[in-house]
């Protein structure tokens, strides 16, 4: 016990939950921008699994880290396209669109992986390049919150600052007011001529293009080669943690941070003598845990509220 | 329905088969260098010996077990994805008991399967029971459920099952009372099949003749109006998954002890997933889902023989399977056509020279 607490209150552990945290973090803001235009996107997992594929291919193709991010972000936004187009033009439910392509997603990739590199398994046979890592000057020198924050692969600060970018498009500008009209209700929003349909479209693309970035990391920052379903849940895991965020920006960062936090934790028990499958278990553990905490505290308030309009309501009668 | 509409998705699902094989045959064209050899191995392999046939039947029956399981679950409008988790942990728990009880043979095997249904429903009745007591997404956390399911699964066999001496991560043997015998000789078809065409027709008729399953199709056509009506809808949502969890925790369990006479697996099987596809291609009427876990079946087995024999990796049967899922559950894909025949009907209907057979069905 006093051992973990010693692992946990470490700078490098810290260190270690903001590296796990990123791809999580990506995901759950990719979930949040969709059901903010009311649509669902279960199918973040097979995206991202799609991005990290592409980035190592592009990457390897150009010899660019930046030219692989592009392909990476380029493909999650198709494949986001792809589901809007089954969901809306298709009608096919949503859901299901999503489970299809995951399905597809992890068949596919490593279908291409074998046709491309000649591997089913892991992509080590391409020389796919790895986005730099940085250090952030002042901060890198402070004792430990440098050792913290500073020294992460690019995409990570990418990550902290996309929650500060999403929440400014969805709240601050004119098209996040529509797509967020169009989630609240899409009647009212097509009766003040918004249209409904093109601004899911761009709602999905977009998350899949966050997603994009997620696998992106993972192939390229994460680890420095593609292997086989390497996201291992991280698209479902950021369904909850979107969930459990309240559906905002900072709630999104505040749970992907409490899965990174877990993650890390069982990354780091592996190497105490804990059964390695028990530590695997942790983070969907916690996940669910922490849906249904997230769940009754809803419910809760969401009684209170009715009982206090309900009294209200009666007063008045009275 | 009509038999009109039946016959529409009868045509419906044919198309959207043949646009996916069209795909497929396009990437086979595209990849492999012997295209046609390639594709005949896809199309004809498991027809061209028996025991390639017997496999087509083997990889039948798990399907025919999560594809039920998923059917009765999405039936009651719940997206319950633990039938792939259902499968694993059911496996182990009858692992477990074909490993440590000592049983007389066909006692053994029933109660091991037993057990593995009873695990295989908690494992579906906890996202079923969150949800109904605290209304979280049953989607989300049943997803949640099967890495939790694969984890705890493996730690099970990892320390207290796995044979050291096997040299791979493998149980102890099952003792030979707990193996389900082989029924067609030259194959490994097990007497599970008997116990999947048991089922198909209790599923069947519990979906179509009892009132347990009018209420779930009730609850998954309009939960409203059953609530409404005086159902309680909580614990049909409750049954449905717990009643999918034991089919899948069966369907686990029958596999490992008609397949195997070790427990095996270190990944997830993924019959769970497959159940989806079977569930979307029999419109999760359990009578449909042999003939659509055949389909299925017949595609993997043929996708695996031609990665054998030719140079086209066996994973591509994947596009083929989302594309299916996403034609067939779509529902403006030839919804004109569907408009023109219920526009045909209606106005048979209204005439006065209607056929006997409309004008009974305008007298309801």
């Amino acid at each position: 016990m006093i051992q973990m607490l010693s692992i946990i209150f470490n700078a490098e552990f810290g260190y270690s939950v903001l590296r796990v945290t990123t791809p999580i973090l990506f995901a759950t803001l990719a979930a949040l921008i969709s059901d903010k235009a009311g649509v669902m996107n279960i199918a973040l997992e097979g995206i991202m699994l799609i991005s990290a594929l592409s980035g190592v291919v592009f990457s390897a193709l150009t010899g660019s880290a930046g030219l692989g991010l592009l392909g990476a972000i380029v493909a999650g936004g198709l494949v986001g396209l792809f589901l809007a187009y089954c969901a809306l033009e298709l009608k096919t439910d949503i859901i299901l669109s999503g489970i299809a392509i995951n399905l597809m997603a992890s068949g596919g990739t490593v279908f291409a992986l074998f046709l491309i590199a000649g591997d089913k398994g892991i992509s080590s046979s391409l020389a796919s390049k790895v986005l730099p890592k940085i250090n952030i000057p002042g901060i890198a020198s402070i004792p430990v919150i440098g050792t913290m924050l500073s020294g992460h692969n690019v995409l990570t600060y990418v990550a902290l600052l996309s929650v500060i970018a999403v929440f400014i498009f969805l709240y601050r500008t004119p098209l996040g007011l529509r797509i967020r009209a169009v989630g609240e209700n899409p009647g009212a929003a097509a009766s003040v001529g918004i249209g409904v349909t093109r601004i899911q479209y761009l709602a999905l693309t977009l998350s899949g293009m966050m997603a994009g970035f997620g696998g992106a990391y993972m192939s390229m920052g994460y680890v420095s080669w593609f292997s086989k379903n390497m996201t291992a849940g991280r698209g479902f895991i950021a369904l909850a943690a979107e969930a459990m965020g309240g559906a905002t920006p900072i709630g999104s960062l505040l749970t992907s941070l409490l899965f990174g936090f877990f993650d890390a934790l069982s990354n780091t028990l592996q190497l105490m003598k804990v059964p390695s499958e028990f530590v695997n278990m942790i983070p969907y553990a916690a996940t669910v845990i922490g849906l249904v905490i997230y769940t009754v505290r809803r419910t809760r308030r969401d009684r209170l509220a009715r009982e206090a309009s309900g009294e209200r309501a009666s007063a008045t009668a009275k | 329905m009509t038999r009109q509409q039946r016959l529409f998705e009868v045509v419906r699902t044919g198309l959207a088969i043949l646009i996916a094989l069209v795909i497929a045959l396009v990437i086979i064209l595209v990849v492999s260098n012997d295209p046609g050899d390639a594709l005949s191995k896809f199309l004809l392999g498991p027809l061209d010996s028996f025991r390639h046939f017997g496999n087509v039947i083997e990889l039948m029956i798990p399907l025919t077990f999560t594809g039920i399981a998923i059917s009765v679950m999405f039936s009651a409008a719940q997206f319950n994805l633990g039938a792939e988790g259902g499968f694993f942990i059911g496996a182990i728990a009858a692992s477990f008991v074909a490993i440590n009880f000592s049983l007389p043979p066909v006692i053994h095997p029933i109660v091991a399967v037993l057990f593995g249904g009873l695990v295989g429903s908690l494992f579906c009745g906890i996202p079923a029971a969150l949800k109904v007591r605290w209304g979280a997404s049953e989607l989300v956390s049943s997803l949640m459920f099967n890495y939790i399911a694969f984890f705890f699964g493996l730690y099970l066999i990892n320390y207290f099952l796995r044979d050291v001496n096997a040299g791979a991560m493998v149980s102890y043997q099952f003792k030979s009372s707990a193996l389900i015998a082989t029924m067609i000789p030259k194959t490994r078809i097990s007497f599970s099949l008997v116990v999947a065409i048991a089922l198909v027709i209790a599923a069947g008729a519990f979906m179509a003749r009892t009132r347990w399953g009018y209420r779930i199709r009730l609850i998954g056509a309009n939960a409203q109006f059953a609530r409404y009506s005086g159902i309680n809808t909580n614990h049909v949502v409750l049954y449905s998954q717990i009643i999918g969890g034991f089919i899948a925790g069966v369907g686990g369990s029958l596999e490992v002890l008609g397949m195997y006479t070790r427990f095996t697996w270190q990944t997830l099987p993924g019959y769970g997933w497959d159940g989806v596809i079977v569930a979307i291609l029999a419109r999760n009427n359990p009578i449909f889902v042999p003939i659509a876990a055949f389909f299925l079946a017949y595609l993997r087995i043929g996708a695996d023989i031609m990665s054998r024999y030719s140079d086209v990796p066996n994973e591509f049967v994947a596009l083929i399977q989302g594309t299916i899922i996403i034609l067939i559950a779509a529902s403006s894909f030839l919804a004109k056509y569907r408009h023109r025949l219920v526009f045909k009907e209606a106005t048979q209907k209204a005439s006065p020279a209607a056929s006997p057979e409309a004008a009974q069905g305008a007298k309801q």
